[in-house]
Protein backbone atom coordinates (compact mmCIF):
# COMPACT_ATOMS: atom_id res chain seq x y z
CA UNK A 1 0.00 0.00 0.00
CA UNK A 2 1.25 3.46 -0.87
CA UNK A 3 3.34 4.84 1.58
CA UNK A 4 1.00 8.13 2.32
CA UNK A 5 -1.95 6.33 2.50
CA UNK A 6 -0.41 3.92 5.02
CA UNK A 7 0.98 7.03 6.99
CA UNK A 8 -2.64 8.65 7.26
CA UNK A 9 -4.05 5.55 8.14
CA UNK A 10 -1.87 5.43 11.01
CA UNK A 11 -3.03 9.12 12.01
CA UNK A 12 -6.52 8.02 11.19
CA UNK A 13 -6.54 4.52 13.90
CA UNK A 14 -5.01 6.87 16.75
CA UNK A 15 -7.90 9.42 16.41
CA UNK A 16 -10.44 6.41 16.61
CA UNK A 17 -9.34 4.68 19.36
CA UNK A 18 -9.39 8.06 21.49
CA UNK A 19 -12.47 8.61 20.15
CA UNK A 20 -13.89 4.81 21.30
CA UNK A 21 -12.90 5.53 24.72
CA UNK A 22 -15.47 7.84 25.30
CA UNK A 23 -19.02 6.84 26.91
CA UNK A 24 -20.41 10.23 26.10
CA UNK A 25 -19.29 11.54 22.63
CA UNK A 26 -19.91 14.99 24.04
CA UNK A 27 -17.41 14.43 26.54
CA UNK A 28 -14.69 13.95 24.22
CA UNK A 29 -15.05 17.25 22.82
CA UNK A 30 -14.21 18.95 25.98
CA UNK A 31 -11.77 16.58 27.15
CA UNK A 32 -9.83 16.63 23.30
CA UNK A 33 -10.31 20.84 24.03
CA UNK A 34 -8.18 20.55 27.05
CA UNK A 35 -5.77 18.49 25.69
CA UNK A 36 -5.52 21.04 22.55
CA UNK A 37 -5.06 23.86 25.02
CA UNK A 38 -2.15 22.07 26.19
CA UNK A 39 -0.57 21.42 23.36
CA UNK A 40 -0.66 24.76 22.24
CA UNK A 41 1.23 25.65 25.34
CA UNK A 42 3.73 23.27 25.17
CA UNK A 43 4.55 24.26 21.01
CA UNK A 44 4.95 27.79 22.30
CA UNK A 45 7.20 26.98 25.15
CA UNK A 46 8.79 25.23 22.30
CA UNK A 47 9.20 28.24 20.10
CA UNK A 48 10.60 29.80 22.90
CA UNK A 49 13.55 26.92 23.79
CA UNK A 50 14.34 26.61 20.12
CA UNK A 51 14.95 30.86 20.49
CA UNK A 52 17.10 30.88 23.48
CA UNK A 53 19.69 27.56 21.91
CA UNK A 54 19.63 29.94 18.41
CA UNK A 55 20.82 32.96 20.61
CA UNK A 56 22.79 30.93 22.40
CA UNK A 57 24.73 29.45 19.21
CA UNK A 58 24.55 32.92 17.69
CA UNK A 59 26.52 34.17 21.16
CA UNK A 60 29.32 31.84 20.82
CA UNK A 61 29.42 32.52 17.00
CA UNK A 62 30.14 35.85 17.66
CA UNK A 63 32.98 35.35 20.09
CA UNK A 64 34.60 32.69 17.88
CA UNK A 65 34.11 35.41 15.01
CA UNK A 66 35.93 38.28 17.53
CA UNK A 67 38.80 35.36 18.30
CA UNK A 68 39.25 34.79 14.45
CA UNK A 69 39.51 38.46 13.79
CA UNK A 70 41.20 39.07 16.57
CA UNK A 71 43.89 36.47 14.81
CA UNK A 72 43.61 38.30 11.57
CA UNK A 73 44.48 41.30 13.05
CA UNK A 74 47.90 39.85 14.89
CA UNK A 75 49.31 38.03 11.89
CA UNK A 76 49.05 41.09 9.90
CA UNK A 77 50.77 43.00 13.14
CA UNK A 78 53.36 40.26 13.46
CA UNK A 79 53.85 39.96 9.33
CA UNK A 80 54.36 43.87 9.58
CA UNK A 81 56.87 43.49 11.93
CA UNK A 82 59.05 40.94 10.42
CA UNK A 83 57.86 38.10 12.14
CA UNK A 84 56.83 35.78 9.66
CA UNK A 85 57.02 32.47 11.77
CA UNK A 86 54.27 34.23 14.59
CA UNK A 87 51.98 35.17 11.64
CA UNK A 88 51.99 31.71 10.45
CA UNK A 89 50.92 30.48 13.71
CA UNK A 90 48.41 32.87 14.59
CA UNK A 91 46.69 32.47 11.25
CA UNK A 92 46.83 28.08 11.83
CA UNK A 93 45.13 28.77 14.67
CA UNK A 94 42.43 30.86 12.89
CA UNK A 95 41.84 28.27 10.29
CA UNK A 96 41.47 25.93 13.30
CA UNK A 97 38.28 28.56 14.47
CA UNK A 98 36.60 28.65 10.92
CA UNK A 99 35.53 25.03 11.19
CA UNK A 100 34.09 25.63 14.69
CA UNK A 101 32.55 29.01 13.02
CA UNK A 102 31.15 27.47 10.05
CA UNK A 103 29.50 24.75 12.15
CA UNK A 104 27.61 26.53 14.50
CA UNK A 105 26.28 28.98 11.57
CA UNK A 106 24.61 25.47 10.10
CA UNK A 107 23.60 25.42 13.76
CA UNK A 108 22.44 28.73 13.58
CA UNK A 109 20.44 28.61 10.22
CA UNK A 110 19.11 25.00 11.64
CA UNK A 111 17.53 26.26 14.43
CA UNK A 112 16.00 29.31 13.03
CA UNK A 113 14.39 26.71 10.58
CA UNK A 114 13.28 25.15 13.44
CA UNK A 115 12.08 27.99 15.22
CA UNK A 116 10.30 29.14 12.29
CA UNK A 117 8.64 26.17 11.47
CA UNK A 118 6.90 25.79 15.24
CA UNK A 119 6.06 28.82 14.98
CA UNK A 120 3.98 28.48 12.28
CA UNK A 121 2.84 25.50 13.41
CA UNK A 122 1.53 27.26 16.97
CA UNK A 123 -0.41 29.79 14.50
CA UNK A 124 -2.07 26.99 12.85
CA UNK A 125 -3.04 24.86 15.70
CA UNK A 126 -4.61 28.03 17.46
CA UNK A 127 -6.84 29.17 14.44
CA UNK A 128 -7.66 24.99 14.42
CA UNK A 129 -8.36 25.06 18.30
CA UNK A 130 -10.34 28.26 18.29
CA UNK A 131 -12.70 26.88 14.82
CA UNK A 132 -12.72 23.58 17.21
CA UNK A 133 -13.95 24.57 20.43
CA UNK A 134 -16.90 26.77 17.69
CA UNK A 135 -18.14 23.73 16.49
CA UNK A 136 -17.71 22.29 20.13
CA UNK A 137 -20.19 24.66 21.51
CA UNK A 138 -22.40 24.46 18.62
CA UNK A 139 -22.54 20.81 18.95
CA UNK A 140 -23.42 20.59 22.48
CA UNK A 141 -26.32 23.23 22.68
CA UNK A 142 -27.76 21.87 19.38
CA UNK A 143 -27.37 17.66 19.37
CA UNK A 144 -28.27 14.40 21.42
CA UNK A 145 -25.47 12.31 22.40
CA UNK A 146 -26.52 10.47 20.02
CA UNK A 147 -27.57 12.63 16.91
CA UNK A 148 -23.82 14.54 17.85
CA UNK A 149 -21.48 11.18 17.07
CA UNK A 150 -21.13 12.15 13.12
CA UNK A 151 -20.42 16.04 13.85
CA UNK A 152 -17.70 14.99 16.36
CA UNK A 153 -16.40 12.39 14.16
CA UNK A 154 -15.57 15.48 11.97
CA UNK A 155 -14.71 17.61 14.38
CA UNK A 156 -12.23 15.50 16.30
CA UNK A 157 -10.42 13.63 13.36
CA UNK A 158 -9.84 16.92 11.34
CA UNK A 159 -8.28 18.63 14.91
CA UNK A 160 -6.66 15.13 16.00
CA UNK A 161 -4.31 14.92 12.99
CA UNK A 162 -2.83 18.00 13.84
CA UNK A 163 -1.95 17.62 16.99
CA UNK A 164 -0.35 14.89 16.20
CA UNK A 165 1.22 16.67 13.53
CA UNK A 166 2.17 19.66 15.54
CA UNK A 167 3.17 17.05 18.85
CA UNK A 168 5.33 15.44 16.53
CA UNK A 169 6.88 18.44 15.17
CA UNK A 170 7.60 19.87 18.56
CA UNK A 171 9.06 16.84 20.11
CA UNK A 172 11.50 16.49 16.97
CA UNK A 173 12.25 20.32 17.64
CA UNK A 174 13.31 19.23 21.00
CA UNK A 175 15.33 16.11 19.91
CA UNK A 176 17.28 18.85 17.69
CA UNK A 177 17.72 21.34 20.10
CA UNK A 178 19.09 19.22 22.94
CA UNK A 179 22.07 17.74 20.73
CA UNK A 180 22.70 21.05 19.68
CA UNK A 181 22.66 21.99 23.30
CA UNK A 182 24.87 19.37 23.94
CA UNK A 183 27.46 20.40 21.56
CA UNK A 184 27.23 24.22 22.49
CA UNK A 185 28.23 23.62 26.10
CA UNK A 186 30.95 21.87 24.79
CA UNK A 187 32.02 25.00 23.18
CA UNK A 188 31.30 27.04 26.06
CA UNK A 189 33.59 25.42 27.85
CA UNK A 190 36.52 25.19 25.25
CA UNK A 191 35.92 29.46 25.20
CA UNK A 192 35.66 29.89 28.33
CA UNK A 193 39.29 27.32 29.31
CA UNK A 194 41.13 29.73 26.51
CA UNK A 195 41.24 25.76 25.17
CA UNK A 196 40.38 26.63 21.87
CA UNK A 197 42.81 28.96 21.28
CA UNK A 198 45.64 26.02 22.09
CA UNK A 199 43.67 23.83 19.95
CA UNK A 200 45.62 24.79 16.85
CA UNK A 201 48.62 25.57 18.00
CA UNK A 202 51.86 24.24 16.20
CA UNK A 203 54.57 24.17 17.93
CA UNK A 204 55.74 25.36 21.50
CA UNK A 205 55.80 29.08 21.99
CA UNK A 206 54.26 32.01 23.73
CA UNK A 207 51.43 33.53 23.08
CA UNK A 208 50.76 35.26 19.86
CA UNK A 209 49.74 38.50 21.49
CA UNK A 210 52.06 38.28 24.48
CA UNK A 211 55.40 38.12 22.60
CA UNK A 212 53.59 40.80 20.07
CA UNK A 213 52.93 42.79 23.14
CA UNK A 214 56.61 42.28 24.12
CA UNK A 215 57.78 43.19 20.26
CA UNK A 216 55.80 46.11 20.34
CA UNK A 217 57.06 47.50 23.55
CA UNK A 218 60.32 46.49 22.33
CA UNK A 219 60.09 48.88 19.76
CA UNK A 220 58.30 50.85 21.98
CA UNK A 221 61.21 51.85 23.53
CA UNK A 222 63.53 51.93 20.73
CA UNK A 223 61.46 54.82 19.12
CA UNK A 224 61.57 56.71 22.21
CA UNK A 225 65.49 56.44 23.13
CA UNK A 226 65.74 57.37 18.84
CA UNK A 227 63.44 60.14 19.62
CA UNK A 228 65.87 60.77 22.99
CA UNK A 229 69.03 60.39 20.85
CA UNK A 230 67.47 63.29 17.77
CA UNK A 231 66.01 65.32 20.98
CA UNK A 232 69.75 65.58 22.65
CA UNK A 233 71.70 66.51 19.39
CA UNK A 234 69.23 69.47 18.82
CA UNK A 235 70.68 71.93 21.53
CA UNK A 236 67.11 73.62 22.02
CA UNK A 237 64.22 70.84 21.32
CA UNK A 238 62.40 69.34 24.17
CA UNK A 239 62.93 65.97 25.49
CA UNK A 240 59.54 63.93 24.23
CA UNK A 241 59.41 61.75 27.00
CA UNK A 242 55.97 61.43 26.96
CA UNK A 243 55.53 60.73 23.15
CA UNK A 244 55.31 56.62 23.01
CA UNK A 245 55.42 57.02 18.60
CA UNK A 246 58.80 57.46 16.84
CA UNK A 247 58.10 60.86 15.20
CA UNK A 248 60.91 63.60 15.70
CA UNK A 249 59.35 66.60 17.35
CA UNK A 250 57.19 69.05 15.91
CA UNK A 251 59.81 71.73 13.99
CA UNK A 252 60.68 74.31 16.80
CA UNK A 253 58.85 78.03 16.34
CA UNK A 254 60.70 81.10 17.45
CA UNK A 255 59.15 81.47 20.82
CA UNK A 256 60.77 77.71 21.98
CA UNK A 257 62.76 79.28 24.71
CA UNK A 258 59.52 79.41 27.29
CA UNK A 259 59.73 77.42 30.20
CA UNK A 260 59.63 74.15 28.67
CA UNK A 261 56.01 73.08 31.02
CA UNK A 262 54.38 75.63 29.38
CA UNK A 263 55.11 74.95 25.37
CA UNK A 264 53.81 71.38 26.52
CA UNK A 265 50.74 72.36 27.54
CA UNK A 266 50.14 74.31 24.57
CA UNK A 267 51.48 71.58 22.23
CA UNK A 268 48.67 69.53 23.90
CA UNK A 269 47.40 66.56 22.38
CA UNK A 270 46.29 67.34 18.46
CA UNK B 1 -8.24 15.21 -1.93
CA UNK B 2 -6.74 16.33 0.89
CA UNK B 3 -2.59 16.16 1.70
CA UNK B 4 -0.72 16.92 4.36
CA UNK B 5 2.83 17.17 4.61
CA UNK B 6 3.45 17.21 8.30
CA UNK B 7 5.08 19.93 10.18
CA UNK B 8 3.80 21.94 7.19
CA UNK B 9 0.32 22.20 6.47
CA UNK B 10 -2.40 20.95 4.37
CA UNK B 11 -3.14 21.39 0.32
CA UNK B 12 -6.23 19.79 -1.30
CA UNK B 13 -4.83 18.78 -4.63
CA UNK B 14 -6.68 18.03 -7.45
CA UNK B 15 -7.35 13.84 -8.84
CA UNK B 16 -5.08 14.62 -11.89
CA UNK B 17 -2.09 15.57 -10.01
CA UNK B 18 -2.39 12.02 -8.38
CA UNK B 19 -0.95 9.96 -10.74
CA UNK B 20 2.16 11.86 -10.74
CA UNK B 21 1.95 11.83 -6.93
CA UNK B 22 1.75 7.83 -6.51
CA UNK B 23 4.87 7.28 -8.77
CA UNK B 24 6.82 9.35 -6.67
CA UNK B 25 5.06 7.47 -3.57
CA UNK B 26 5.93 4.48 -4.80
CA UNK B 27 9.75 5.54 -5.39
CA UNK B 28 10.12 6.43 -2.18
CA UNK B 29 8.30 3.67 -0.53
CA UNK B 30 11.12 1.52 -2.28
CA UNK B 31 13.59 3.67 -1.06
CA UNK B 32 12.69 2.98 2.59
CA UNK B 33 12.44 -0.53 1.60
CA UNK B 34 15.82 -1.34 0.18
CA UNK B 35 17.26 1.41 2.48
CA UNK B 36 18.53 3.24 0.25
CA UNK B 37 19.03 7.13 1.67
CA UNK B 38 19.95 9.15 -1.41
CA UNK B 39 17.03 7.86 -3.51
CA UNK B 40 14.83 8.59 -0.39
CA UNK B 41 15.95 12.12 0.32
CA UNK B 42 15.87 12.94 -3.52
CA UNK B 43 12.29 11.31 -4.75
CA UNK B 44 10.84 12.20 -1.08
CA UNK B 45 11.78 16.08 -2.20
CA UNK B 46 10.28 15.74 -5.11
CA UNK B 47 7.21 14.22 -3.88
CA UNK B 48 6.59 17.14 -1.78
CA UNK B 49 7.51 19.98 -4.21
CA UNK B 50 4.51 18.26 -6.16
CA UNK B 51 2.32 18.12 -3.59
CA UNK B 52 3.29 22.09 -2.84
CA UNK B 53 2.67 23.07 -6.30
CA UNK B 54 0.04 21.21 -7.53
CA UNK B 55 -2.10 21.92 -4.55
CA UNK B 56 -3.96 25.03 -2.82
CA UNK B 57 -3.39 24.85 0.88
CA UNK B 58 -6.10 24.50 3.41
CA UNK B 59 -6.95 27.85 5.31
CA UNK B 60 -5.10 27.74 9.17
CA UNK B 61 -8.36 27.15 10.86
CA UNK B 62 -10.41 24.51 8.62
CA UNK B 63 -10.82 20.90 10.64
CA UNK B 64 -10.70 18.42 7.77
CA UNK B 65 -8.77 14.87 8.49
CA UNK B 66 -6.09 14.25 5.56
CA UNK B 67 -6.53 11.58 2.63
CA UNK B 68 -2.74 11.08 2.81
CA UNK B 69 -0.12 12.11 4.95
CA UNK B 70 3.35 13.03 3.67
CA UNK B 71 6.15 12.83 6.06
CA UNK B 72 8.16 15.84 6.78
CA UNK B 73 10.96 17.67 4.65
CA UNK B 74 13.54 16.83 6.66
CA UNK B 75 12.38 13.24 7.75
CA UNK B 76 15.33 10.61 7.44
CA UNK B 77 15.40 7.21 6.54
CA UNK B 78 15.07 6.07 10.06
CA UNK B 79 12.12 8.20 11.23
CA UNK B 80 9.97 7.33 8.13
CA UNK B 81 10.15 3.44 9.02
CA UNK B 82 9.49 4.51 12.19
CA UNK B 83 6.59 6.46 11.51
CA UNK B 84 4.77 3.48 9.99
CA UNK B 85 5.41 1.69 12.86
CA UNK B 86 2.07 2.32 15.08
CA UNK B 87 3.52 2.58 17.93
CA UNK B 88 6.62 4.89 16.74
CA UNK B 89 6.51 8.46 16.39
CA UNK B 90 2.97 9.95 16.83
CA UNK B 91 2.29 10.73 19.88
CA UNK B 92 -1.12 9.03 21.08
Amino acid sequence: MSLMKRISLIFRSKANRALDRAEDPRETLDYSYQRQIELLSKVRRGVADVATSRKRVELQANQLEQQSQKLHDQAQKALSMGREDLAREALTRKSGLVGQLNDLKAQQAQLQGEEEKLTLASQRLQAKVESFRTRKETIKATYTAAEAQTKINEAFSGISEEMGDVGMAVQRAEDKTAQMQARAGAIDELISSGALDDASQVGQGDDISRELEAMSSDSDVESELAALKAGSSGATAPPAIESTDSTPPAPEEPQSQRPQSQQQREEGPA
Amino acid sequence: MIVRILAEGQWDISEDHLTRLNELDAQVETAVEVGDEVTFSSTLAALLDEVRKGGSTLADDSLVDSDLILPPADATLAEVRELLNDDGLIPG
